[in-house]
């Protein structure tokens, strides 16, 4: 009977176009004033989420992430490039994301916007802070070449949090990026010398504050109904290494370290996840 | 055709690679579809019809047919500069126009339908890929259409006619590719593009061949939507039958005068 009765509230889930998404936001807001959720998950949960590795064979690292209905894809390429002149021993990276039309009924084919601007830097920064890679090990010749990891972000559909999704995938398809190998001056399709090494592994957590209560993982319907919108990134050592509120909305101090608190715990969780995946996929 | 042309992939010469279609994908598209194409994966999305904006490109005479075919930084051997290229804008184009002629768009005057299909992974033969999961996104979009579109290649290398050329073929000395679309019902071709050179006896072999190559997708196609409608059919059940027991529980509850769980009455 249980299981009939979720059936028919994913029959909402065909609702197409964002307008109706909206209309759902009181329903949200009424439910999460009873510390519930639409979907009947805790405020703290994520949405069920799988982790897909190689999706693509051409890219040198790449993974897929689905979290709930929210898709995400996410390949890497190593290029070389000369070092920043500010860090001649040092390789870079690059994150860029896409929001492609198909995802959303309102998003538009054209040049990045500001969301997915903002999408791309928060990542760049958890990954970057976290000390994910260490740049110094991707140079090849002082102040000459070094490694340009170019991590690319395409979401394929946008049922809520762009950001732990994307975050996670990220951090998935560097785990499994490899560098190519290099004849003189040009890299070697398809041969690889080694894999890129992953030092850290730090993930955004994202939460969203309607009327006074925050969950985690919103979903689009919530999305709709969020006031303000934290994310935070950390490792596994509970160290923040990146922050963004987002939305008109405010926090206080006490609410912040909540979602701290939250975070390192969830976080955990994700990147045991990753872990076991990542294990299953390679071994 | 000579027997002795041994195809890189130990495929027969008139082989596809192997074919997987999954439509309804996305949850937020109207209409989508996912395939696997031997090494090319594509998703694609289906929108519409919907109001075109702006308003000068409206058509009252029909809907535009929106095709947008992209292929992700990653996805060819090296890296492509994410805005796009002619050659996307050209094969998004003849794409569009392909499924335009199945699509009825004189139904739905001032309004666009839009399709896009991303390349996630390559390796040749990628629009044929997308067009053929665009048609079954449109179906799944519920779309009316004519008939469905069902795309391969065909083309040459080292003298030999083959089905759906792979890359190392694509790149021969001597390579022709045709890329082919049809509407398998009339088999009338409403995309064909063609390069390398060929006399018109091999054009005809090779066309011949695609068209083969076409009905076989076709046959893809309509398993793949057939499976789905399947599953829906199956979840409708389920749903009959949850519906069913809710109304004899209320009529239990009416005999008792009780009212339901959902706190109605049903006893006016």
């Amino acid at each position: 009977m249980q299981k009939t009765q979720v059936k028919l509230w994913q029959g909402v889930k065909t609702l197409r176009d964002d307008i109706l998404w909206e209309l759902q936001a009181d329903k949200v807001r009424d439910y999460v004033k009873r510390g519930k959720r639409l979907d009947e998950r805790g405020l703290y949960d994520y949405r069920p989420f799988k982790i897909e590795f190689d999706f693509s064979k051409n890219a040198d690292g790449s993974c897929r992430v689905t979290l709930g209905e929210t898709d995400v894809i996410v390949g890497v390429k190593m290029e070389l490039g000369e070092p920043y002149p500010d860090t001649p021993d040092e390789g870079s990276m690059t994150v860029s994301a896409e929001f492609t039309p198909m995802a959303s009924p309102i998003f538009e084919v054209g040049p990045p916007d500001e969301y997915s601007i903002e999408l791309a830097r928060v990542v760049d920064r958890c990954i970057r802070e976290g000390k994910a890679i260490d740049f110094k090990k991707l140079l090849i010749e002082e102040g000459k070449k070094a490694w340009v990891a170019l991590i690319d972000i395409y979401v394929v559909n946008d049922a809520g949090n762009l950001f732990d999704a994307s975050s996670l995938a990220s951090l998935g398809a560097l785990l499994t990026t490899k560098i190519p190998k290099i004849e003189g001056e040009n890299i070697v399709k398809g041969e690889y010398i080694g894999k890129l090494e992953v030092k850290k592994m730090p993930l955004l957590t994202t939460f969203s504050k309607i009327n006074d209560t925050i969950i985690l993982d919103p979903s689009i319907n919530e999305e709709k109904a969020t006031d303000a919108r934290l994310s935070v990134g950390s490792t596994e050592e509970k160290l923040l290494c990146a922050l963004q509120k987002g939305l008109s909305g405010s926090f206080t101090q006490a609410e912040i370290e909540k979602c701290f608190d939250v975070a390192f715990e969830k976080a955990e969780v994700l990147r045991t996840s990753l872990k076991s995946a990542l294990a299953s996929h390679s071994g | 055709m000579e027997a002795s042309y041994e195809r890189p992939d130990k495929r027969r010469i008139d082989e596809l690679r192997k074919i997987k279609i999954v439509p309804s994908v996305l949850s937020r598209a109207e209409g989508s579809a996912y395939i696997e194409w031997g090494q090319n994966k594509a998703i694609v999305g289906v929108f519409g019809p919907r109001e075109a904006l702006p308003q000068h490109i409206q058509d009252p005479t029909k809907a535009l047919v929106n095709y947008v075919y992209r292929m992700a930084t990653f996805s060819v051997p090296d890296r492509k500069a994410a805005k796009p290229g002619r050659r996307e804008i050209e094969i998004s184009k003849v794409s569009g126009e392909a499924l335009e002629r199945a699509i009825f768009v004189e139904k739905f005057a001032n309004t666009t339908i839009d399709i896009y299909a991303y390349l996630f992974d390559s390796n040749a033969g990628t629009r044929c890929a997308a067009l053929t999961a665009a048609s079954v996104a449109l179906a799944d979009a519920g779309i009316p259409m004519r008939d469905m579109v069902s795309a391969c290649a065909v083309g040459r290398a080292n003298g030999t006619i083959i089905l759906d050329p792979c890359k190392e073929e694509e790149d021969a000395e001597d390579a022709v590719d045709m890329p082919l679309a049809i509407m398998p019902r009339t088999k009338e071709v409403v995309l064909l593009q063609m390069d390398g050179l060929i006399s018109k006896e091999d054009w005809k072999k090779a066309f011949e061949l695609g068209v083969k190559g076409c009905l076989q997708v076709y046959e893809i196609q309509k398993s793949a939507l057939k499976e789905k409608y399947e599953k829906v059919k199956k979840e409708e059940q389920a749903v009959i039958e949850y519906l069913n027991e809710q109304l004899e529980s209320a009529e239990d509850a009416e005999d008792s005068g009780e009212t339901l769980a959902g706190g109605e009455n049903l006893e006016r």
